[in-house]
């Protein structure tokens, strides 16, 4: 290898994160620890701007976890050039943990173990000694990403209420509720605190969190495109690439364009 | 099984408590006829049997059938009010008077011919026995009732305790901590042994807590410091708290790790989501008669907490609903809890219960 390798750790406890640097340092000398960050989003940011090779991210941080991290970083991603090894820290997160095993997906528990470590950095040299003979994993680190968010969303998320998907969206206007069917809905985009329901001719807001609502929808007519978008496919009127190979959605009775994330890119495709 | 069409739209007759109850019956009906043998040994025992047995049937049949027309006490399976013991009088008149005819159709005699010093024996033997049969029949169905209940008591008290134990033991809290603790070991081991001793008392107040009882105000805030220490070590710059303890409040009896849940609920919901983090407060005053807890944080409020797992809902889920219950079985009506969000920020839980006198 040329350059010695680097690598980000992204833990929100800070023993924990010099404790990783220094069993790190035991068991993989030459690797350089290029930053420690405490947050999801100071993890994409850096991870973007010094592009390490391997990513160690901590699964519960505040504001953005490390499975959210991962997918937003893979999205920001540039595809021409190689995604990081990614290795997940967790102290107890049974789901994840078992996603991980199922993807087979590099993991460390915390207290981490010198041992156990020592297995992960040989996988992760393996990893980085392949790419650098050329191979591509990006699409395949897509794909372990989409599952693994896609197995812990369905075992944390709230069970679907009984008799089916739901019929109508109950969305307060001032003091009335307004009874929106959800085949008039082209979308609902997570904005901060609130849900946007966007209609051909009108927009509501309600409160119920997008991965609460996600489940009491039918799969078939709503596509989840983005960690906040969730459309209805069939109010799609076409899906465009750009030159960065970016998808993009145009509806039916909208103007705006909704960005399509890397992670559901493979839901458009022609027949 | 539906036997009768009654004011009941559905009647669910349950084929074994009724066989059951009439074996019981017979068993009656046994006795009585040889205790009337013994008494006028100079008649066949088949004379007391059949009549027995006539009587006992029908009125068995009277009782334990007719009592499924009417709204059965959940109690007792007996009808509410008068009800109940209209339905016996109705089952001992009818069971003397058919059962009587049975067993002359039976015999080939009339019992109607009798002299009246006779009748009015058997009136009595049926009466006696009716009555001792229906009370035996209600004091069964209540204690069975009572039986259940207290079966179902002890095993949601049972529940209650597991799931408190496992939500302060939570898995995620206690490895990290351990993590912590392991990188402490190295690096500072004084500090891991200060972090140590926190742990082991903590351990120590949740099992006790496990099991129900009261401490002082001054050890309850002395647990909720090893607490908050145990997860600034983790959390770093990102958790400040204070503590505030009037020193005559010191010795006032609270259940034990009652604040506990709230202080992780502010953790978990409001300061763990926010990046920079946020303080804790806990303060305990005296309004009056009445002792004033307060839980306060800065963390995300209410709006944004995020909701996970069914139980785990904004603004605490089990743990709030478990110190609410907790606060209601002590104190009773007149403790209180409020859980609010205020206008700049965070959440806010006080409450209020009756000061012990000093």
């Amino acid at each position: 290898m040329s350059a010695p390798p680097t690598a980000l750790i992204a833990e929100d406890e800070p023993l924990l994160a010099r404790a990783l640097q220094t069993e790190l340092a035991r068991a993989w000398p030459a690797l350089s620890v290029a930053a420690t960050v405490g947050d999801g989003a100071s993890a994409v940011a850096q991870a973007l701007a010094l592009r390490p090779d391997v990513l160690f991210f901590d699964i519960r941080m505040p504001g953005t976890g490390g499975l959210e991290a991962a997918a937003e970083l893979a999205d920001a991603w540039d595809p021409r050039t190689p995604f990081p090894a990614l290795v997940f820290v967790t102290a107890y997160d049974q789901y994840a943990v078992q996603a991980f095993e199922a993807q087979a997906v590099d993991y460390v528990l915390k207290p981490v173990q010198a041992a156990r470590l020592q297995k992960t950095v040989s996988k992760v040299q393996e990893v980085l000694a392949q790419r650098a003979q050329g191979a591509m994993n990006f699409e395949a680190t897509v794909d372990q990403l989409r599952h693994l968010l896609g197995s812990v969303q369905a075992a944390t998320a709230p069970p679907a209420a009984a008799g089916g998907p739901l019929r109508v969206i109950q969305a307060s206007v001032g003091s009335t509720i307004r009874m929106v069917p959800v085949e008039e809905v082209s979308y609902f985009e997570a904005a901060d605190k609130y849900v946007r329901v966007v209609t051909e001719g009108r927009e509501y807001l309600i409160r119920t969190p997008l991965k609460e609502l996600l489940p009491q929808l039918d799969a078939q007519v709503f596509w989840q495109v983005h960690r906040g978008t969730v459309v209805r496919a069939a109010a799609v009127d076409a899906v465009t690439r750009d030159e960065a190979g970016k998808l993009s959605l145009s509806l039916r009775g909208h103007a705006e364009k909704l960005a399509v994330s890397r992670l559901y890119a493979h839901l458009f495709k022609a027949m | 099984m539906r036997l009768l069409p009654g004011p009941v739209a559905a009647i669910r007759i349950d084929g074994i408590e009724l066989l059951r109850h009439y074996l019981h019956t017979l068993a009656f009906c046994l006795a009585i006829s040889a205790f009337l043998y013994f008494t006028s040994p100079e008649k066949p025992y088949e004379v007391p049997l059949v009549y027995s047995l006539c009587i006992g049937t029908v009125t068995w049949a009277i009782i334990d059938l007719g009592r499924h027309l009417f709204a059965p006490h959940r109690e007792t399976g007996w009808p509410r009010g008068p009800g109940g013991l209209v339905l016996a009088m109705l089952g001992i008149v009818g069971g003397y008077f058919l059962g009587t005819f049975a067993a002359d159709a039976w015999f080939g005699w009339s019992s109607w011919d009798q002299s009246p010093a006779q009748q009015r024996t058997s009136w009595i033997v049926t009466l006696l026995a009716g009555v001792a049969g229906s009370y035996y029949f209600y004091a069964q169905g209540r204690s069975n009732y009572l039986h259940g209940k207290m079966q179902e008591a002890e095993r949601q008290a049972a529940e209650a305790r597991l799931k408190l134990l496992e939500t302060q033991l939570e898995p995620h809290m206690l490895f990290n901590t351990l993590a912590n603790l392991r990188a402490l070991i190295g690096a500072d081991p004084a500090a891991a042994q200060e972090m140590l001793d926190r742990m082991i008392a903590y351990l120590r107040a949740t099992l006790s807590a496990s099991r129900g009882t009261l401490h002082p105000l001054a050890a309850e805030f002395g647990r909720l410091h090893d607490y908050l220490e145990l997860m600034a070590v983790r959390m770093g710059p990102r958790l400040a708290y204070t503590l505030d303890l009037p020193p005559e409040l010191a010795g006032q009896p609270v259940p034990t790790l009652l604040l506990q849940p709230l202080v992780e609920n502010s953790i978990k919901h409001g300061l763990e989501p926010k990046v920079e983090g946020g303080r804790i407060t806990v303060r305990a005053r005296r309004d009056g008669s009445l002792l004033r807890l307060e839980v306060a944080d800065t963390g995300v409020g209410i709006a944004a907490h995020d909701t996970g797992p069914a139980g785990d809902a904004p603004g605490g889920g089990f743990g709030q609903a478990q110190v609410r219950e907790r606060l209601a079985s002590t104190y009773g009506p007149r403790a209180t809890l409020e859980f609010t969000a205020p206008a700049e920020g965070g959440t806010l839980t006080i409450l209020t219960f009756p000061c012990s006198p000093p």
